[in-house]
Parts: structure tokens; C-alpha cells; sequence
């Protein structure tokens, strides 16, 4: 029996499907979710939720959020969530570039911009390093 | 009867006035697309939020879970966050909102403040003499999440102090072009209603169970999630009332254009009888004088 599982991010349903078994980052650590999981509640780390249905694995990159498990369903609401195979990763770097200079500028005026920039660094270091390590087709370890 | 200048002057402002209607209409039909486009990209996102909530309030012993659950034996004060828009041209938009609160507030158990948001909303309430705590008026077009999370910080920590016993929201719901409701929903602390709409389908496929185990614990978890997920609530709100208001404009300038079509053209009618009423008498004159002469 396989359990449903929804990935929401602010801006639109990422995903939504039955699955044989969810992986998420939780607070407490990794966490594989199978069907008739005990109801858990669960901030999430900023991290990547694996999702296997048939053997095939996909993987999504979610930065930050709550999961909310019930023994037929998984909801993850992301912060921010895609599949590694969308991730824009010149555009990750391009973000992480203006981030850092942002930060080596020196203290932004407000407590609010600087989270701002921190939250969009970590952002794009997860885009990068996830779409580095999970992408199809291409070489997971350079130099092995 | 009004003179033929007379006419031709009102033929030209009906005109210039279907004009303008047609233009704010093309407008409104921009704006339109944007927000419903807006609206839905965060519905899934903030309805899955409200069912976590809810199933979070359907948990045993929830009168202990978190102060923001807690039900209030006897309340003293609601609180109404009440979103309308900042212009007015949109038909019956701002009214139905205040009516609705009206029908809903006015004659309510306990004394009930209000938090405006959109200019039109707040003059009304101003109007009908209620207890305004607080104003957001002239949100920027399309808020993001940030613009407008002040108002539901200022909610939560209303009904935190204990100023409020209940909190809730009042906006207009856009269910298509041609139809938005008014709606009220109660924030704090949380209702659960099974029959509303859009949770239906999942509360059959998965009803509130058990009791959750909590990560990292219970009350840092719903410390996060209970505040933020009101906001959520308060932003999706005014997203669905931006569309449904810029929908109700659209629909009221369409009416207005076309209401001005139709006089014009009766102007018109009745100035061209007007006119060749005219004609027709100075030519009797001639004729007649004609025959005069040629009867001599």
C-alpha cells in the first residue's frame, strides 16, 4: 500500500503523488516515512526529500519548513522546494555571488535584510551543492 | 425639451465617459489575470497550511497544546481584521464587505474592534462609528508575503495580550470571474470546521487521528507554525479579495460601458429625430412661404 505525499511550496504544488516512501530532513535528523507512519509534526532542515515510487527515486531540494505526517499521507509545506533535475544552477550561483557581496558590504541596515541574505545564500549553496551531488547523467564525485 | 447643442454636448460626455469605463475595464482585466494567477499559485500552498492547523487543533487536549489554541471560557472583546479595497469603482465590492460585516458584528455577543485593511473599508467603518484599532491601507499591488505579515503579527499578539478573546477574517472570496463572496473565517483561536470547501475531499481521504509526536519538541513547533500560518491565512485573504476586487471592477466597468453604449445611442436617436424635426419644419416654412408668394 503506497502513502500519499504533497509537496507545496509557497508558490506551487511541487509535487503530489503515491509514493512507496518519503525521506525528509527533519529537525531530529533523516527521516524515512513509510505508510502507516505514526502522525508526526516536524520543522525541516534546509536538506532534500527523497521520494521512491517503483524503484524510481526522486529527488527534490527544500529549504526549510514543516512536514506533517499521517499514517496515508505526507504534506510537506517547503519554504522553497524543487526537483534537482529544475534546479536553475547558473542561477544559483549567479544569487549566491550577489548574496556574499551583499554580506561582505559589510551589516545590512536592518536585522530583516540581513535574514533576508542569509536565508538566500543557504538557499543557493543547497540548489548548488543538491543539484551536484543527485543529477542524473552527470559525474556525482569529480575526481574519483 | 433639451436644445439640439444640448444633446449634441450629452452624446459626447456619455461617449467620453463609455471611454473612459473601457479603458479602466482593459485595465482591471490586466490586473485581473495577475492576481488570480497570484491566488491560486498560494492557495494549495496555504490550504494545505490550514489543514495543518486544524488537524493540530483536532488533537486531544488541544485547550493545553498552545495559548494560541486555547478556547476562552468567556470572552470579553472580538477582534475582526476586515479586507476591502482601496478605490472604489468595483461595483458592489466594498459595500458587500461592510454589509457583511454588519450583518455578521453588529449585534455579536461581545464588543468587537476592527483592524482595517484598504482605505474604502476603513472610511465605512469610520462612518458607522466602530472601535478601529489599527489602518493598512494602500498595500502595494501585489503584496508579497512580507508586506503584509505586520497585520497578522498584530492579530496574534492582540489576542496574546489578551486584548482579544476571538479573532477574525473577514474578506471577499474569489470563486470565479463572476462570483466573490464575502466570507468570514475565525483565526484565533482555531475553529475546526469539517464542512468547509476545500478541506472536505481530504478530511474523508484522512480524518484528524491521533495525537502527534512533535520534532524538535511540541511547543518550539507550534511556537513557529501557529503565528506564521495565521499570517499565511491573513495574506491569502487579501490575495483572494485583490482578485475578487479587481474581477468586480471589471465586471462593474464592463456594465458601465455597456449602460453607456446604450445611451448614447438613444441621445443619438432622438437627437437625429430632433434634427430632422427641424428640417422638416423649415422646409414646411419654405414651401409654405413659397406658396404664399405664388399665390400673389
Amino acid at each position: 500500500m503506497p502513502i500519499r505525499c504533497e509537496i507545496v511550496s509557497q508558490d506551487r504544488t511541487v509535487f503530489q503523488g503515491d509514493v512507496d516512501i518519503v525521506v525528509l530532513p527533519g529537525a531530529g535528523g533523516e527521516m524515512g516515512v513509510l505508510p502507516h507512519h505514526a502522525p508526526v509534526l516536524t520543522t525541516l532542515k534546509y536538506g532534500v526529500v527523497k521520494v521512491r515510487r517503483g524503484g524510481k527515486e526522486d529527488i527534490y531540494a527544500v529549504s526549510g519548513g514543516v512536514a506533517e505526517v499521517q499514517p496515508d499521507i505526507v504534506t510537506i509545506l517547503a519554504d522553497a522546494a524543487e526537483n534537482v533535475e529544475e534546479i536553475d544552477v547558473e542561477r544559483a550561483q549567479l544569487a549566491k555571488k550577489r548574496a556574499e557581496e551583499a554580506l561582505a558590504k559589510g551589516a545590512p541596515k536592518s536585522p530583516d535584510t540581513l535574514l533576508v541574505v542569509e536565508a538566500a545564500l543557504r538557499r543557493s549553496n543547497l540548489r548548488i551543492d543538491v543539484a551536484r551531488r543527485y543529477r542524473k547523467g552527470e559525474n556525482h564525485f569529480p575526481g574519483t | 425639451m433639451a436644445s439640439a447643442r444640448e444633446m449634441r454636448l450629452r452624446i459626447k460626455s456619455v461617449k467620453n465617459i463609455s471611454q473612459v469605463t473601457r479603458a479602466l475595464e482593459a485595465v482591471s482585466a490586466s490586473k485581473v489575470r495577475k492576481a488570480v494567477q497570484a491566488v491560486t499559485a498560494t492557495r494549495s500552498y496555504a490550504t494545505k497550511a490550514w489543514q495543518v492547523l486544524t488537524h493540530v487543533a483536532a488533537q486531544p487536549g488541544r485547550q493545553s497544546l498552545h495559548p494560541l489554541l486555547t478556547m476562552r471560557p468567556s470572552p470579553k472583546a472580538a477582534l475582526v481584521v476586515v479586507i476591502t479595497g482601496d478605490r472604489g469603482l468595483a461595483g458592489a465590492y466594498n459595500t458587500n464587505v461592510i454589509r457583511y460585516v454588519a450583518q455578521q458584528f453588529d449585534h455579536y455577543s461581545v464588543p468587537v474592534k476592527y483592524i482595517a485593511v484598504g482605505r474604502k473599508g476603513r472610511d465605512l467603518l469610520i462612518r458607522r462609528h466602530k472601535d478601529l484599532l489599527a489602518d493598512f491601507s494602500n498595500l502595494p499591488a501585489a503584496p508579497s508575503f512580507a508586506d503584509v505579515s505586520a497585520i497578522g503579527r498584530l492579530a496574534v499578539d492582540e489576542f496574546r495580550k489578551g486584548e482579544v478573546d476571538e479573532v477574525f477574517l473577514l474578506y471577499t472570496d474569489f470563486i470565479n470571474m463572476s462570483r466573490q463572496m464575502a466570507t468570514v473565517k475565525k483565526l484565533l483561536p482555531l475553529e475546526i470546521k469539517s464542512g468547509e470547501g476545500r478541506v472536505m475531499d481530504y478530511e474523508q481521504h484522512s480524518g484528524p487521528s491521533a495525537a502527534y509526536e512533535y520534532e524538535p519538541d511540541q511547543r518550539e513547533i507550534l511556537d513557529e507554525i501557529i503565528p506564521r500560518f495565521t499570517a499565511l491565512q491573513v495574506y491569502q485573504a487579501i490575495l483572494e479579495s485583490q482578485a475578487s476586487e479587481h474581477a468586480a471592477r471589471m465586471i462593474a466597468m464592463h456594465n458601465a460601458t455597456d449602460n453607456a453604449k446604450e445611451l448614447a445611442t438613444a441621445y443619438q436617436l432622438q437627437y437625429n429625430k430632433m434634427r430632422q424635426q427641424t428640417i422638416t419644419n423649415d422646409i414646411l416654412d419654405i414651401v409654405g412661404g413659397a406658396e404664399a408668394l405664388a399665390a400673389k
